[in-house]
């Protein structure tokens, strides 16, 4: 193991890390206790922006400045939703976070709550953590008795109240609007924006979406201080003005064909091998890696030559992936088919599209029936041209979707095809060698049904 | 103000004007295609049919530079500066893809597709789809599926937009249509228990841009490119909703809704959408009768005519009564060709028939209890001759003070209207004259019986309740044996030429201060003659 001491996953394997006494022993709550005497809302913003706390949910975007969108002097209600709906494939920190130490991701959120000024919490929880729901639901009742939840908190002005709202499994509530618009009680369907959800976000009030981790790391920046979270991973790239550096310990979830598949904390900025070789235990059976996805199935793929990738938010872009996303780390040995790991992907998206946008809908849909014909045995060459059209074409960054399912859709796509093509074309041409050159559109397999 | 730029061609933004893309392009005669937007419902972007590149030209240099990422045209405001591309590679391939991706599971079943001629998917196909299907080939599937009494839903053809699940949460306020399941497996379906229930159903068949939703009535009734469409006016109720008659061969076979921002936006209500049944009705009279003695005789119009004008002119006291179903025109001709014979005739105004209360829904839309299309029209003429107002109820009281020797009644109702006790009265005077539609006990006694014409028939006017007034010509040639009142009236008049609603009208609005406003021609969406009238009085006059 590498001498990085965990922060965040500090108190994992404690006997009973879920309760507060156990938490309050190791420090707990004693930066809600400071912040709350000594400092004002704002304060904690500026505190938070100038750790550089990038959002730990996907998108990398700076904490403190999606705080500072939301109106100044709003008269309120502002809501804050904790985004506890993990549902990328592949990661599972929240998980851990949540079932091993869910009183530092409530400090967390207590914090975050009070420097954007929100007074109600909703805590969108995934469905399928009933133990997380157990021991968050035994966490805030432990709060609310010991004075840290509910009407003015440890004797301040402060008032917040949390409510944790199960979803019903959906991935696309694990987009902010889209978990809005479940929290509201109607159909996950992304919201265009503008407006944003800092302006009309929950109820058609300014909302603050933020994950679980980040809540976390906000309880530790108050804690541990601003200077020692910069302390740790890497400084913006000079040659990229729009580089905001990733900075802080992160959860890297690491699974796969790795010895010691599992949630490791490290300082942004480890390479692929290191999480492999130094945290993962290497290769299981010493087989040669093929590739990896770097943060999450949405992110796209390393090949094996690849893994000197630094995993920071910059890093994987790199490398032709779309991003760090949640840091789940999925290594794949040489056993792994590319067109396996296409299939389950596309199958993926297709079955979680939430079928508003067009592109999308569709686009996941056809690619995964093209791939279902790969598979078995009916490919043809131009099954990937079309393949590499929809995935170069759907998404928020071409501008064809509202939001960023399809960009998850297209990117194992996208790196799938470009970086393993000549495997995909002999797996075609070996399993449909008369018909592989074929470009009519492929018949009917049913017989038709006319009514 | 501002200045947007599309396609390279200048268009000018009015002070405090919000405007989409799309709305912006419209002015210039560019249409950009859509599926889900539509100018009545909230934008949802979805379909992504509508994206364009936009850009921003800087005003001091009048450098453009142009956003690489698309942007949906329906939700995007234009602004002063703006620029909007709808003709780049870009653009052309998004809609390409589109078109594509939503026909890889449609069953493109057009033969057989109601909406075929008239639906986006098939224009749009043509106009930006690609020329060979890349997809794989996916079998003819066609499953339909109930939504209502009125509605039926196609589920293969749906393309998503949710146009029909948002007309039913924010028209008409009642929720029933929702979408089921998730990603290219969902579906548009009603509740369990609860279907499409509510009076303005109809309007989701004709939102629909494919062949989704389908009209039950319609369905498999006529190819729509068949059918010639005349702009009118509904006659149901005294909204007076701008529609259009769709029709073969004198023949209806639907009445859809027409854009008309001051009264009934894009929407018309069932009980005028499928209230034209009675126009085709077997039981509708179309032979004019003279009666002698007591056996009728089937009579030519023109001996009729002749006829009727020499007893009339016999009589002393002549009474008329104008029924709301008749345009202003003709309640103009027929009560000033009563006082040509009697320059006392009592003009007096018809039953107007009244059902229940104003139903009103979520966007305002009103349904109104008032089931004529022209009591105020009718009205403000019946009182211009009388001085004052002789209502329906009033009648019996005039009739009993005075004696009358012939009495004009006129109905056109598309149902049975008539009050045994006042057509008990009726009968009593020695000339009765009832022009109608459908026979009654009134018309059973009648002296001459002249069948009348039906609402698309007509040509004229009508004022709706909010005195707007929206002028119409004739849809279909009434049946044979049958004389629009408006042609009858100008022939007893002796008036050159043919009946034309439009010169009755410029004598009518010199005339009648009431109708002054509609002395220029009435613009589709008629003209507001309150407004109008405030405007022309001299200050300090009243209406």
């Amino acid at each position: 193991m590498p001498d990085f001491e965990p922060v965040l996953l500090a108190n994992v394997g404690v006997p009973n890390s879920f309760t507060r006494e156990v938490y309050e022993s190791t420090g707990g709550y004693a930066a809600l206790r400071k912040v709350l005497k000594e400092m004002s809302p704002n304060d904690v913003k500026e505190l938070v922006k100038s750790s550089g706390l990038r959002g730990r949910g996907g998108a990398g975007f700076p904490t403190g400045l999606k705080w500072t969108f939301l109106p100044k002097d709003h008269p309120g209600p502002i809501y804050f939703c904790l985004n506890a709906d993990e549902s990328e494939p592949g990661t599972f920190n929240n998980r851990i976070l949540m079932e091993d130490d869910p009183h530092q991701v409530i400090e967390g959120i207590i914090l975050s709550c009070f420097a954007t000024g929100a007074s109600t919490c909703y805590f969108y929880l995934r469905y399928e953590y009933p133990l997380c729901y157990e021991r968050v639901e035994n966490a805030l009742a432990e709060c609310y008795a010991a004075g840290y939840l509910g009407k003015n908190i440890l004797g301040t002005d402060y008032s917040l109240d949390m409510y944790v709202h199960r979803g019903a499994a959906a991935y696309i509530c694990g987009e902010e609007t889209g978990l809005i618009e479940s929290l509201e009680g109607k159909r996950a369907w992304p919201r265009i924006k503008p407006p944003f959800p800092a302006v009309e976000g929950a109820f058609r009030k300014p909302t603050v979406v933020n994950n679980v981790e980040t809540c976390a790391c906000v309880a530790q920046i108050c804690r541990r201080g601003a200077e020692w979270f910069k302390s740790i991973g890497v400084p913006p790239d000079p040659g990229n003005p729009r580089d905001p550096g990733s900075f802080g310990p992160k959860l890297y979830c690491l699974s796969g064909h790795v010895n010691k598949p599992g949630c490791y904390e490290a300082p942004l900025g480890i390479t692929v091998n290191d999480l492999i070789n130094n945290y993962g235990g290497g290769m299981r059976d010493g087989k040669r890696p093929k590739m990896a996805i770097p943060g999450g199935i949405s992110m796209g793929l390393l090949t094996a030559d690849e893994f000197d990738c630094p995993l920071d938010f910059a890093g994987p872009g790199k490398y032709g992936c779309l991003g760090l996303g949640t840091a789940a780390v999925v290594v794949m040995d040489e056993s792994v088919s590319i067109v396996d790991y296409l299939y389950n992907s596309c199958q993926f998206f297709d079955h979680e599209s939430c079928g508003q946008c067009t592109p999308c809908r569709e686009g996941t849909a056809w690619s995964r029936n093209m791939l279902k014909r790969i598979k078995a045995g009916q490919g043809r060459f131009r099954d990937l041209d079309l393949l590499l059209e929809i995935g170069d074409t759907i998404g928020i960054i071409p501008g064809t979707t509202i939001c960023g399912l399809a960009d998850g859709a297209a990117w194992p796509l996208k790196n799938g095809i470009r970086k393993f093509r000549q495997e995909l074309e002999d797996y075609i041409k070996r399993t449909n060698p008369t018909g592989y050159m074929e470009t009519r559109p492929p018949p009917a397999l049913v017989s038709l049904d006319v009514h | 103000m501002g200045t947007v730029i599309i396609d390279g061609q200048e268009v000018e933004l009015k002070d405090g004007e919000r405007l989409n893309c799309i709305q912006l392009a419209a002015r210039v005669q560019n249409d950009i295609p859509r599926y889900c937007w539509h100018p009545g419902l909230t934008v949802v972007a979805s379909c992504r049919m509508c994206l364009v590149q936009i850009g921003k030209k800087d005003p001091k240099t009048g450098e453009i530079s142009i956003t690489p990422k698309l942007v949906p045209g329906c939700q995007t405001l234009v602004s002063d500066g703006m620029v909007i591309v709808t003709t780049s590679d870009e653009v052309k391939n998004s809609r390409a893809m589109v078109e594509e991706d939503l026909l890889l599971r449609h069953p493109v079943d057009c033969p057989i597709c109601d909406k075929a001629g008239e639906c986006y998917l098939q224009d749009y196909h043509f106009q930006y789809g690609r020329d060979e299907r890349r997809a794989d080939i996916k079998p003819f599937t066609s499953r339909r599926r109930e939504m209502g009494d009125t509605i039926t839903l196609f589920v293969d053809r749906c393309v998503m937009c949710t146009r029909c699940v948002r007309f039913t949460r924010e028209i008409s306020g009642t929720n029933e249509m929702m979408i089921i399941d998730r990603g290219a497996r969902d579906e548009i379906d009603v509740f369990p228990g609860f279907p499409l229930a509510n009076k303005l159903s109809g309007n989701v068949a004709d939102i629909c841009p494919v062949g989704a939703l389908c009209d039950k009535e319609f369905l498999y009734e006529q190819r729509v490119w068949y059918m010639k469409s005349h702009d009118n006016v509904c006659a149901g109720c005294s909204t007076g909703c701008s529609i259009f008659v769709h029709e073969n061969q004198e023949r209806i076979y639907r009445l859809m809704p027409r854009e008309n921002q001051q009264i009934n936006q894009w929407w018309m209500c069932d009980d005028g959408r499928y209230g034209w049944k009675h126009v085709h009705d077997e039981q509708r009279v179309t032979t004019p009768r003279k009666r002698e003695g007591d056996t009728y005789t089937n009579i030519e119009w023109s001996p009729l005519l002749a006829g009727l004008d020499a007893t009339l002119k016999n009589a002393k006291r002549l009474a008329v009564v104008l029924s709301p179903m008749l345009t202003v025109e003709e309640a103009y001709l027929l009560a000033k060709y009563a006082r040509t014979i009697d320059e006392h005739a009592l003009i007096a105004v018809g039953y107007v028939p009244v059902e229940g209360e104003d139903e009103t829904f979520k966007s305002g839309f009103t349904i109104r209890a008032e089931k004529c299309p022209n009591r105020l029209g009718v009205s403000k003429v019946a009182s211009h001759f009388q001085g004052e107002l002789v209502a329906w109820s009033d009648l019996p009281a005039r009739l009993a003070s005075e004696t009358f020797d012939a009495l004009w009644l006129t109905g056109g109702y598309g149902h049975a209207w008539l009050a045994d006790d006042m057509a008990a009265t009726l009968v009593n005077i020695p000339t009765l004259i009832v022009q109608d539609m459908f026979t009654s006990a009134a018309y059973e006694a009648a002296t001459y019986q002249l069948p009348g014409a039906s609402f698309a028939e007509r040509e004229g006017s009508y004022v709706n309740h909010a005195d707007r007034l929206q002028s119409f010509q004739w849809a279909i040639r009434p049946p044979q044996g049958v004389q629009p009142e408006g042609r009858v009236y100008w022939q007893l008049l002796k008036l050159p030429g043919l009946y034309n609603g439009r010169r009755v009208m410029e004598d009518l609005a010199r005339e009648i201060v009431y109708f002054a406003a509609a002395q220029q021609p009435v613009p589709p969406t008629g003209v507001d003659l309150k407004v109008n009238l405030l405007a022309a009085q001299p200050a300090g006059a009243t209406v």
